[in-house]
């Protein structure tokens, strides 16, 4: 019951008479504007993955299943009330919490032992899996927005899904609020001593511990509100975690781990190649995805925006 | 570890590999299948530990070089019908070289990277194959794969399962040999030396550059000989090889099993491999098993289950050195209240 029209695409009246040209131009507009959009789910997953790398240096691998919680907890509560609204701050909390734990019971006392962190966090997202597996079976499902989101905004001959223009509102938003956090408040400015030297912060008094609970959280969170707002048009279904999981490193990689900014690029780079490489290059599509951002880590390990 | 230890784990592994090749042809096909997949996923696995291991270095894209492998096999087989016969053993070494000739490329991006940013690098590498192996539809079958039409025949006919475990279990045996002699010898030494501490070998005269390559190189090439038998072994050759999750398993067989260790690399394989097809046919929860094994393994067994052993041993005498301290403390007590008494 996936509803329809998830892609903008151009009218199929009014062709006759167009210059080549048009439609050209209208092509690159429609990939334009779905490779932003994408761009946009993948920031709030990006974001996420990033912070928690910036302040505690974890690859967490489990990323992609705090996604998928997401969104089969937002199932669940649309399920029982009928209601989307309700359904994203419900699933982004319960995820959020699922992080919040996971990281004081058993990423914290492992220490700094990064290929210890990557296991852990791999096992974990093995058991994410089987839970999903029995408490969601392995149906896929789809996220049906309300009626309100539904609609297409045709503009020009260019038929837009309201959606996707509201994914894009999310992420500006998101991303705002993010970036006043990080640059105008107290907690933002020890958030990013923690990133550049952690073990001065700790020097001036500044609780990392309880910075990094609180990072893990909100990267969690973060995750799981990209799981919420891309069911609509991904889907919600077992392997979609580790499906996600490597785009994500992608958008983290490309626009260097712990920056914000750069985690906005590389998400708009990953969304526009994706897009694009799947319409020009169906053959090599992931390969362009994946070969620049082993080439950006070989060339500068810390990305393009990464601090070190 | 003194010379006469050593000598006793060698021949340990050397019992255990014939108590292997003598048991289990005479159980039932399931475990002849099952352990034949595990030995060729353990060569995988082994190759991941020259790194892990012995260099220091944890590769998040191992399943790139089976993935090599494996497409060569298969493609060479399904397209040209070579490899089927004697030819076999070309495709082995064509196999390895591509697996080598991968690392040789891959290895030039990635050694430069430590820690995080090598596994990082390897990961992006490792969805570069997979994304070609996906996609790349007129080569790869995309998602379908690619089905093997049969096993080799010459002489002796793999198709047998028997004879077929036999060669892998021989294949396993030199890769094991090979790859133990070169962490014994001088380079393997130095590779050590670089895990340990990477800037004092520099400081010291040695070419740690150069060092790491070469044992990616070699990494690759025992990736691609796995990647040529688990392609025999499977019957199908799929973009499964080669996605992160079977890159994330190896690394995983690695620890659990005891980096550093080689055989280790066997031991993880089994376990997962058994877990993963024999237990889940029994009961529907078997990934928590596979999950919770992990976790507890990460969490209070960082050297895997090659270190218990050891660790009993350590228990052991620690309990003993207990005992004896406790010994020694109500001797003295008794000894200090006679002293006092007296006085």
């Amino acid at each position: 019951m996936r509803w329809p029209s998830t892609c903008a695409k151009l009218s199929d009246k009014g062709r006759p008479g167009e210059g080549d040209a048009t439609v050209d131009a209208r092509f690159w507009l429609i990939q334009t504007f779905n490779g932003v959009s994408y761009g946009a789910l993948l920031f709030l997953v990006g974001s996420g993955l990033s912070l928690i790398f910036g302040v505690m240096r974890i690859v967490n691998l489990s990323h992609g299943s705090y996604f998928l919680l997401g969104g089969y907890v937002a199932l669940s509560v649309i399920w029982a009330t009928g209601s989307w609204l309700l359904a994203i701050p419900v699933a982004v909390l319960t995820v959020a919490l699922i992080g919040l734990v996971m990281e004081r019971v058993f990423l914290r006392p492992l220490g700094f032992d990064p290929l210890r962190q990557v296991l852990l966090t791999v096992g974990f997202a093995f058991l994410f899996q089987q839970a999903a597996l029995d408490i969601w079976t392995g149906n896929p499902f789809d996220i049906t927005p309300p009626a309100a989101l539904r609609r297409i905004v045709v503009i020009d001959g260019l038929h837009l899904p309201l959606y996707r223009i509201f994914m894009i509102g999310v992420a500006l938003a998101i991303g705002l609020a993010l970036w006043l956090i990080m640059e105008k408040t107290r907690l933002g400015a020890t958030i990013r001593a923690t990133v550049d030297d952690a073990q001065m912060a700790r020097g001036v008094g500044i609780d990392t511990s309880f910075i990094s609970m609180l990072i893990f959280a909100l990267g969690a969170l973060l995750a799981a509100l990209g799981g919420v707002i891309g069911g609509a048009f991904l889907g919600v279904y077992p392997g979609l975690d580790f499906e996600m999981l490597p785009i994500a490193f992608a958008v983290v990689i490309i626009g260097g781990m712990g920056s914000l900014g750069g985690a906005a690029i590389g998400a708009l780079i990953v969304g526009l190649a994706d897009n694009f490489g799947k319409a020009l290059f169906p053959e090599v599509s992931y390969f362009t995805l994946y070969a620049p951002m082993a080439l950006i880590l070989a060339v500068r390990p810390t990305g393009l925006f990464g601090r070190e | 570890m003194s010379m006469a230890d050593a000598r006793a784990k060698v021949w340990a592994v050397v019992a255990a590999l014939t108590v292997i090749a003598l048991v289990v042809p005479h159980s039932n096909p399931f475990v002849i299948l099952l352990a034949t997949r595990a030995l060729a996923f353990a060569i995988l696995v082994m190759s991941l530990d020259l790194l892990l291991g012995f260099t220091g270095l944890a590769s998040l894209g191992q399943a790139a070089y089976l993935g090599i492998g494996a497409y060569l096999t298969a493609i060479l087989a399904t397209r040209y019908q070579f490899g089927l016969g004697y030819d076999f053993w070309l495709v082995v070494a064509l196999g390895m070289l591509g697996g080598a000739a991968l690392a040789a490329m891959f290895g030039l991006l990635a050694i430069r990277a430590t820690g995080v940013y090598f596994l990082m690098i390897t990961l992006a590498l490792g969805q570069c194959v997979w994304g070609l192996a996906y996609r790349w539809n007129s080569l790869t079958g995309g998602d379908n794969g690619i089905d093997l039409p049969q096993r080799p025949k010459f002489g002796i006919d793999l198709a047998n399962a028997v004879t077929f475990f036999y060669v892998v279990l021989g294949f396993f045996a030199i890769s094991l040999l090979i790859l133990y002699t070169v962490t014994r010898s001088p380079f393997g030494r130095s590779l050590a030396g670089i895990r340990e501490r990477e800037l004092r070998m520099k400081i010291l005269g040695y070419n740690t550059w150069l060092h790491k390559y070469l044992a990616f190189i070699i990494a690759g090439a025992f990736g691609g000989l796995s990647g040529v038998l688990w392609a025999h072994t499977a019957g199908i050759v799929s973009p499964e090889n080669v996605v992160l999750t079977t890159s994330v398993d190896a690394l995983l067989m690695a620890v659990l099993g005891g980096p550093g260790t080689l055989i280790g690399g066997l031991i993880g394989a089994s376990v997962v491999l058994f877990i993963r097809e024999y237990l889940s046919t029994l009961v529907h929860w078997w990934q928590y098993v596979l999950g919770g094994v992990y976790v507890l393994v990460i969490l209070y067994l960082p050297g895997g289950l090659m270190s218990i052993p050891a660790r009993i041993r350590q228990w052991r005498t620690s309990q003993s050195a207990l005992a004896s301290a406790r010994r020694l403390a109500t001797e003295s007590q008794s000894l200090s209240s006679t002293a006092s008494g007296g006085g």
